[in-house]
């Protein structure tokens, strides 16, 4: 009786959400991880292949360039991403009067796709600083950034920590806010300089801001497509090309449905696994309060 | 002591105003192009147009049929984020006010999946749905939508229905009321601080998104992203017109940020500390 009550409530409120995920999630999730066991070509397979795939991506030296590439641009942009939202945030919990303006232009440029902004910059490397450079004859910026890899790499870079600093801003926000008034009251009258008060209390006591704003920051440096399609298009020859990138060519463009998906397997499970220790290691400098 | 904080203010007002203009700057300078002509943009990036023309701004708006993308990108968000604001709060109530083992399951599968990346099943993907694809492109890119948003949509209403309390349901239960009437009379009114932030962040999400659109939609029912980056990559020398049109792209979402300001931070900063 109460299991019939029980299953027409599921029924009643679970089954849609459910069956949508599940199609649209589980179903390709396991059929990808199986698909690449086998031959498949896009279309069918007629037989299991074992290792192959992950075999032939691993003998591919552009996918060890990727993910060289890739890890370095996801630990430059974390690093640089978190240090600069936190000095927003900072500057906007102090008690300036421009506080609010001052955040909402912080704020902009995350309110618009990677696309539009990759697009925005491209503009800006290649025809803007590359006119007033010829113009007042600075030689760095004569020729496009976007031109060698090493520079493509930090514009990258600059277009991320623009993009993403405003949201990791807010993030961090919530935590300064979150603190006890009366802490830091304590810490003014026991004669904290406000750099102590900084590093030993507020820091501390905020630590889950900063799990979370690491997660997203790595999570979306693996993801990072739009802005790397719209600025570089992995260029100059397929040298700026992140993973993601990367498996949308071997796929979509080269038509190597095995060995893409193998590699896209591959990013999950390095996703997964960086997330993990991340957020393992975060947790544990977070105060219980 | 007084001077010293008064310096340190005057400080980060400085650093604050150089930062802020440094973010805006990029905005500033594609608008001022869109108003010259090409050999004015390429003379000085820098330079404010020595005459104003609005005709870049007529140009773009045929050309990356802007009427038509904005309108498909406003039915595709609009569509999307009521069904994903339907769904997910029904089975966030569910799993919040179930406990057996099937809704733990659920639960815990929806929060494991979150850090599935979309590149881990986009091949796959396109090739299962290439005949729903063909049939109703915008139909199917919703559906998506719904099947990718419900894991942390479902988890922001999980977190916000466990802190109402169930004596609420049982006193509906009691004067007779079944469980939709409860859900949709009592509940989910209750819940709209938590609305306003799903609905925020995935229209966000939805009205910005670029890969899964790329795979799905044809010319006809391109978003505005889309039409923005083909745009671009069609009339990349045409520089006052592509500028024009990267302002146009760039307005609707700021109009709407200003409108709801309050909401999107808060919206932010509670779907991230959840």
């Amino acid at each position: 009786m109460a299991s019939a009550r029980a299953t027409k409530r599921f029924m009643k409120l679970a089954f849609t959400p459910m069956a949508i995920f599940t199609v649209v999630l589980v179903v390709p999730f396991a059929t990808g991880f199986y698909y690449t066991f086998t031959d498949w070509d896009g279309f069918e397979s007629t037989k299991l292949v074992g290792f192959d795939n992950y075999i032939k991506s691993f003998k591919d030296p552009t996918f060890w360039s990727t993910l060289r590439f890739t890890t370095l641009f996801v630990v430059v942009s974390l690093v640089i991403v978190n240090l600069v939202a936190f000095g927003l945030a900072l500057i906007v919990t102090s008690s300036l009067r421009s506080k609010n303006i001052l955040r909402t232009f912080f704020f902009v440029p995350n309110l618009i796709g990677g696309v539009v902004l990759g697009v925005i910059w491209q503009f800006i490397f290649n025809s803007a600083i590359v006119a007033l450079a010829n113009k007042y004859n600075w030689e760095i910026f004569k020729q496009s950034w976007l031109q060698d890899t090493n520079k493509a790499f930090w514009a990258l870079i600059i277009v991320t920590v623009w993009q993403s600093s405003g949201y990791m801003m807010i993030i961090y926000i919530t935590g300064l806010i979150s603190i006890e008034q009366d802490v830091l009251e304590a810490s003014q009258i026991d004669g904290a300089s406000p750099l102590r008060t900084l590093l030993t209390i507020k820091i501390p006591l905020m630590a889950q801001a900063f799990t979370i704003a690491l997660f997203l920051t790595l999570r979306g440096g693996f993801m990072a497509y739009d802005v790397n399609v719209a600025l570089t298009g992995g260029g100059p020859f397929r040298t700026t090309e992140l993973i993601s990138l990367h498996i949308f060519q071997d796929a979509f463009a080269n038509g190597n449905f095995g060995t893409g998906q193998s590699k896209a397997v591959v990013m999950f499970l390095i996703v997964a696994l960086a997330a993990l220790v991340q957020v393992s290691i975060s947790k544990r400098y977070e105060v219980q309060r | 002591m007084r001077v010293k904080r008064s310096v340190g203010k005057r400080v980060t007002f400085i650093v604050g105003l150089i930062l802020a203009f440094a973010y805006i700057f990029p905005f500033f300078l594609v608008f001022v192009n869109s108003l010259k002509l090409k050999p004015e943009v390429l003379a000085n990036p820098l330079a404010l147009p020595s005459h104003i023309t609005w005709d870049n701004f007529s140009q773009a708006l045929t050309k990356m049929n802007f009427f038509r993308s904005l309108t498909n990108s406003i039915i595709i968000t609009v569509l999307s984020v009521s069904m994903l604001i339907i769904f997910s709060s029904m089975l966030a109530y569910y799993l919040a006010r179930t406990k057996n083992k099937l809704s733990k399951y659920i639960f815990l599968i929806l929060v494991t999946s979150m850090i599935v990346p979309f590149q881990a099943l986009m091949i796959p993907f396109m090739a299962r749905f290439a005949q729903f694809v063909s049939w109703n492109n915008r139909g199917a890119l919703i559906f998506f939508y719904i099947g990718f948003g419900t894991a942390l949509s479902t988890f922001l209403y999980h977190g916000f229905i466990s802190n109402i309390p169930t004596e609420i349901d049982e006193a509906a239960s009691i004067d007779g009321a079944s469980d939709m009437v409860a859900f949709w009379r009592i509940i989910f009114p209750m819940m709209r601080p938590i609305t306003a932030t799903v609905a925020i962040i995935n229209a966000l999400w939805i009205w910005n998104d670029f890969l899964l659109p790329r795979l799905v939609l044809t010319n006809e029912t391109q978003t505005l992203p889309l039409s923005t980056y083909l745009f671009y990559g069609q009339y990349t020398v045409e520089y006052g017109q592509v500028m024009a049109g990267l302002v146009l792209a760039v307005i609707p979402i700021v109009i709407f940020y200003l409108i709801l300001q309050k909401q999107f931070i808060s919206g932010i900063s509670q779907g991230a500390v959840k």
